[in-house]
This record gives C-alpha cells, structure tokens and sequence, in this order.
C-alpha cells in the first residue's frame, strides 16, 4: 500500500473509533426528541410541580452562580499569584468536589448539619430538607468548576500587566479591580456559566440532603426522578430535554465567550 | 539618580548577591547580560516588584527600598509592552495620571502632548489588539512616562521589533533625552542598540556587574 493510502486508512480508523461515540451522542438526543411530542411538553409545563421545580432551579442555580463567584474570583487569583505554605495541598483540597461521588457531598453534608453548632444554626435558620439546602447541595460541586476556571483564567493573564500598573501607581487592589478583573471578564462569564449549568444537573447530593419533596425542594432532575419513579416516562423526557436545552445554550455561551481551554499556570524568569 | 547599596534579590532558586551600582541622574545606562544572569531581577528589585532582602535602594537620595512600586517614580516599560487589553490607548496615557488624581483637563493635555510626540493621535481610541508591535511598544513608552517619573526602566523593549520599527523607537528614546531630565535604566542583548543609546554599558556577569 502507498504511503498516502496508509495515512487514510489510519485516519479513517481514528475517525471511526471516535466517531462511535458521536454516533452514540446524537442518537441518545435524537431519540429523546422522537420520543416526546410538543403535547407532552405543554402538559409537563403546566403542571404545577414541574412549575414550581423550573422557577426552584432558575432562583437556587442564579443564587449558587452569584456564590460561586463570590468565593472563586478570589480563590482563583490567590492561587494563581502567590506562593504559600499549602498551596498544593489547598489546590488539591478544592478538586476534591469534582472528583467525589455526588452522593457523598449529600451525605457529608447531611452529616455536617448534624453536629451541635449547625443544628442549633437549624433552630432558627432550617437548611436541611429545605430550600437553602437545595443552595448549598448545589454550591459545594458547582463552585469548584467555578474555581478551576477562574484559577486558569487568572493564570493566563500576564502578571506583568499588574506590576505595571503597581508601578503607575495602583495599589494591589486598585491593579486587581482596573486591570486583571476586567481582563478576567470572559473567564468570569465562563465561570459562571459552568457554575449554572454545573448546579442545574445537580442530583445527587440534593436528594440526600434535601430529600425530593415536591412543591419544596423539587428541582428539575428531582423531577425526573419523580416522574420516573411513577412510570410517567413522557414527563421525565420532557423535563430533560428542557435541561438538555439549557445544558446546550450554556454550553454555546462558554464557547462564544473563549472558556474552552484549561490552560496551567503561568511562571516569571529571572532575565 | 539610582544608587544600589549591597542589594540581595532572591528570585525561586536564584539570587544576585550584595550588588551595588550608581547610577549618575538624567544617563542611560545599558544593562547587558546572557539570559537568566539576573537582568530582569534586578530591575523588578529597582522598581519595588521583588524584595530587596538586604541593603539599599535609593533613588534621587531618596531611601525606596521599602516603598511600594507606585511611590517610587519609576516608569516600567516591559519586554512585551504589557497594555492592558481592555483599554484603548488614550485610556493607557491617562491610566497613571487617574490614578494619581490629576484633574480631567491636566490628563487630556498630558495625553495629547504624549500622542504628538509618540505619534499615536490617529490611534487614541484604539484597542491594544488592534495596534502593530512597534504602536504597543509607543503606547506602553508614552504611558511609562506619562506620570514624569524620574527613573525610566527598559526591559529589552524592542527586542520582538523589526529593523525599521525599531529604529523608529531608538529615534524617540535618543529624543527622550532633550525632552525630559530623565535617569534610563535600559536592558537589551542587542550591541549596537546599546552603543546607540548608552552612555554607560554594564554587563551583569556571575552575579557581578562589570562595565
């Protein structure tokens, strides 16, 4: 066989192994598409629970985002500028939420609300198998997606611009607000998103430690759940492909805002 | 002027060692060395973005070592210029006189007065994206200076510049002189840019500076 037609059929090879899983992807979408009708979709989104589970997931995923940022923005730049006793450890510490079991942060957290200090928090502030839960079961996995990025994005803007401007006269802060939080922009918005869509698929640990009540603590996939677990398949795929919807436009914006690579840290010479 | 008194600079494993130089006021002087000799550690020790962990910096008879980068009057300009992506370019020669607090009229004068000279008037409201290499580098000159600092510090500023380019910039650093009384501080590996611009050549060498 000739050099040229050796590199097609190893291209075509490559091309067909990961094809499959394409193949695999769009098939799964499309049959969940074939398998709903716009009818089911109108009925799903008239029924009350499921209306009270959408605006459950828009407030508790907005409120997880705004928390997530709020703790991320400065973790990420921490971590990204200094170095200090526990860096690595601290770095590993935060990955912990993306690689655990989601049904182990429920329960951890079901745990931790179990020791006096919590459970007198409880008496007069209820988180568990309440709303506030449903926040704070989202927040712990979504804000770790939310930190990774912000880490990356810090890392990729040159500390040179912020020394430049300590040197124009900034202050640390002054240099953090006007030069790297304005070139940080598009990784916030990515941030953000990831964080948004990170907390809307979130299960797991929510149906443990703020268990699936509806009309109190049902968000969208304790509505799939549900549904399921009382045969009405065509509501459950309709549910999901409304997260299936809001999983793509999220996805789309992380795109267009340049949120793609996850590039590591950045290092200074000595000239 | 610049006077360094047995300075240490530490910088991850490396460290330049009890360095002392002086630096006579309104001279450039050229700062020459093999990569990793120290050259840009020691200038971030000068500009207050490392620590000096023994001796002294003074600069006009002034105690700095101590003083944070901005109190220092020293203008930075950096190898790949630094601008700051989301601001245009009138936004850059304003940058340090906001921050200091200059009245809008005082800025806007200041920042016409540079872009005549730095010929960056067309370029005002222009991003840094949209500027060639020779353009960021006048920007980053223009907003180095804006603030009239007394020491100007170069870091190879026209090493990634063609032929051309960089002559242009060697004709507005060779002005700068008439301009303003103005101590320069300028590292860059390349000899005839140093013999063009220097009146002093030291080389940093083994942690020691040699002239």
């Amino acid at each position: 066989m000739s050099p040229r037609g050796r590199d097609r059929r190893f291209l075509g090879a490559m091309a067909v192994l990961g094809g499959t899983y394409v193949v695999l992807l769009v098939a799964m979408v499309a049959a969940d598409l074939l398998y709903t009708t716009p009818g089911h979709l109108w009925r799903a989104l008239g029924s009350p629970e499921i209306r009270y589970a959408i605006r459950l997931s828009l407030l508790s995923c907005t409120l997880t985002t705004l928390l997530s940022l709020w703790v991320a923005v400065p973790i990420g730049y921490l971590l990204s500028r200094f170095d200090f006793p526990g860096r690595p450890l601290l770095d590993a510490l935060l990955d912990i939420p993306i690689v655990l079991p989601p049904l182990v942060i429920g329960l951890s957290l079901l745990i931790l609300f179990q020791t006096a200090p919590l459970r007198a928090l409880e008496r007069v502030f209820p988180v568990t198998y309440a709303v506030p839960s449903v926040i704070l079961a989202q927040f712990m996995v979504a804000c770790a997606f939310a930190v990774r990025t912000m880490r990356n994005t810090f890392a990729q803007i040159n500390p040179r611009q912020e020394q430049v401007a300590l040197t124009l006269g900034c202050s640390r802060s002054q240099a953090f607000w006007r030069v790297v939080l304005p070139s940080a922009k598009s990784g916030v918005l990515t941030a953000a998103t990831l964080a948004w869509a990170r907390a809307l698929g979130e299960f797991g640990p929510i149906l443990v430690f703020s268990g699936a009540t509806r009309l109190k603590t049902e968000v969208l996939p304790t509505t799939v759940f549900l549904e399921l677990s009382v045969g009405r398949l065509e509501a459950a795929v309709a549910v999901s492909l409304l997260m299936m919807a809001s999983a793509v436009v999220a996805l789309l914006l992380v795109r267009s805002w340049g949120g793609g690579g996850l590039p590591g840290p950045g290092g200074g010479g000595v000239g | 002027m610049i006077r360094l008194d047995r300075i240490t600079l530490r910088a991850g494993t490396f460290h330049l060692r009890e360095l002392s130089l002086e630096i006579p006021a309104g001279s450039h002087t050229v700062l020459m060395g093999r990569t990793g000799s120290g050259k840009t550690t020691l200038l971030e020790g000068i500009c207050g973005l490392r620590p000096v962990l023994t001796g002294s910096v003074r600069i006009g008879g002034r105690d700095v070592t101590h003083l944070p980068p901005g109190e220092r009057g020293i203008g930075l300009v950096p190898q790949d210029g630094a601008l700051f992506d989301h601001l245009t370019v009138r936004q850059h020669l304003g940058f340090a006189l906001e921050v200091r607090g200059w009245s809008a009229e005082r800025r806007e004068a200041r920042v016409r007065e540079l872009a005549d000279w730095l010929h960056l008037g067309p370029l005002l409201e222009r991003l840094p994206a949209g500027l060639s290499g020779g353009e960021r580098q006048r920007v980053a000159l223009g907003r180095a200076l804006s603030f009239e600092p007394a020491v100007l510090c170069l870091d190879e500023p026209l090493s990634a510049l063609d032929d051309e380019t960089r002559q242009g910039i060697l004709g507005l650093l060779s002005g700068l002189r008439s301009r303003a009384a103005i101590t320069t501080l300028h590292i860059t590996h390349n000899r005839s840019e140093a013999e063009q611009l220097a009146d002093r050549i030291l080389h940093l060498r083994d942690g020691r500076l040699e002239s």
